[in-house]
């Protein structure tokens, strides 16, 4: 590495004032991306047809199953995050995990209240401990929660980076487990019906609807993420400046 | 690394070590389930060895804050960090010193307190199996949370947070293992052999991840 600024675009995101001119360029417009998709998706949703069995409660699934998926590849950003801490000591890595933990948790969340809401009138109870998607999706908010817990914990930004990168990816080594683990019980929860090998089994006035929603749901990540990962950057300049501020007034 | 063995033995099983403390730990968990599920002995027998194996999760999990905190103190830790021979290798051996100490006297104890729960020959011998090759996963497991927790205030209860749901499939497999040799259609063998490929895994992500996390607490 011979120049700064003949790198790949790899190298020129760690640059955190790069990022910060990109990400508040782009931010705008997929902020505006997601609104409309949203609106296309809800639309779509709300004219989809009802099930014949589960009836009006089946619009539940258009919430329910992005927000299932982005709980899942939210943990995935932070596992690729924590391994760019560790590997290559990427300066925005650590930013960028410790930004999508709260988000995570909260689309986990936002796929277990609505879990629950559609367990009610389906399965007759709110809170099914023998179901394993349920379980291990639980399991999964109480480790988003344990991991915002640890980045507070640590005073220190680096260290807290490296610890809670090496938990996270711990925590990412342990998902298959759990997930098989539960696997073993009799499960009430359908079986994976929208990405399967021999094509979806769900009809497509239900599917198209459902990737809007997705889509919707993926954009709405990350422009949360890139919004929390510029706010982290501010608070570290302004905690650094008031670090030298009250230096140069000692 | 036997001398470290050794040591560490010693020092946990001696005054103040707090090692027997895990086994009066696991008998208080045991002696409160039936004040609170009440005296039947029909369902004590059904539930016991799930709660036997919960009693022995949370008891080993009690004394692991001390895995790492010790050698802290009084500095062998960064001893141990310079040292030439690998970090990971200290790492294992001292969880297993751990493990001897504190792991191992609460899976002699289980086939004991299973007597207060009403508990069958088989699913005692059965308890009693599965904890002899699962406790050492949760050291193993919680040999990380202890690794991250070292250099914290208040780390004991960051550390139960962080571990207790890594250590959620030992508890799966254990006890299906258990109502395996109970109930006759479950099979007893496949969960126990996932559990010692648990334990077995754990045991080598488990002192490599706790190492790394020693070093980048340490600096």
């Amino acid at each position: 590495m011979t120049t700064t600024t003949a790198g790949n675009t790899f190298t020129n995101l760690a640059n955190p004032t790069r990022f910060l001119n990109l990400s508040g360029a782009v931010l705008p417009w997929m902020a505006g991306v997601t609104a409309l998709l949203f609106a296309v998706g809800l639309f779509m949703a709300f004219n989809a047809p009802e099930d014949y069995q589960q009836g009006v409660t089946v619009r539940i699934m258009y919430i329910h199953v992005p927000a299932a998926w982005l709980s899942m590849m939210c943990y995935t950003v932070m596992a690729i995050s924590a391994i760019g801490t560790l590997v290559w000591r990427h300066p925005l890595a650590d930013v960028s995990a410790k930004a999508a933990a709260p988000i995570g948790a909260a689309f986990t969340f936002l796929a277990l209240v609505t879990g629950s809401l559609w367990g009610k009138p389906m399965w007759g109870a709110w809170w099914a401990w023998g179901d394993a998607r349920l379980t291990s999706v639980f399991v999964l908010f109480l480790m988003y929660l344990g991991l915002i817990a640890l980045i507070r914990a640590i005073p220190d930004p680096s260290r807290a980076a490296r610890l809670t990168a090496i938990v996270i990816l711990v925590g990412f080594v342990n998902i298959p487990i759990i997930k098989f683990s539960v696997e073993w019980w009799n499960t009430l929860h359908q079986p994976a019906s929208v990405i399967r090998l021999d094509g979806p089994s769900i009809h497509p006035s239900i599917l198209y609807p459902l990737l809007v929603m997705a889509l919707a749901f993926t954009l709405l990540f990350f422009t949360l993420h890139f919004s929390a990962m510029r706010a982290e950057i501010w608070r570290r300049r302004v905690a650094s400046m008031r670090r030298r501020a009250a230096q140069a007034a000692a | 690394m036997g001398a470290l063995f050794v040591r560490d033995l010693k020092l946990s099983l001696r005054a103040g070590g707090g090692a027997l403390l895990g086994i009066l730990f696991f008998l208080a968990v045991i002696a409160v389930i039936p004040f609170g599920v009440g005296p039947d002995l029909n369902l004590l027998a059904r539930i016991g060895p799930a709660f036997v194996w919960i009693g022995a999760l949370l008891a080993s999990l009690l004394g692991l804050d001390r895995l790492f905190q010790i050698d802290r103190e009084d500095g062998s830790l960064d001893i141990m960090l310079m040292q030439s021979s690998p970090l990971v290798l200290t790492v294992l051996v001292k969880c297993l010193a751990h493990w001897t100490a504190t792991g191992l006297p609460l899976v002699i104890a289980s086939p004991f307190l299973g007597l207060f729960m009403n508990i069958s020959g088989v699913a005692m011998a059965a308890v009693f199996a599965t904890l002899l090759v699962g406790s050492p996963a949760i050291t193993l497991i919680g040999a990380v949370g202890a690794a991250v927790a070292v250099a914290l205030p208040r780390g004991g209860l960051l550390l139960a947070v962080l571990v207790l749901p890594l250590s959620i499939p030992v508890l799966i497999f254990g006890v299906s293992a258990v109502n395996g040799a109970i109930a006759e259609p479950a099979p007893f063998l496949q969960p126990f052999l996932m559990l010692v490929a648990i334990t077995l895994f754990f045991a080598v992500l488990g002192p490599l991840a706790a190492a790394a996390a020693l070093r980048a607490s340490s600096d």
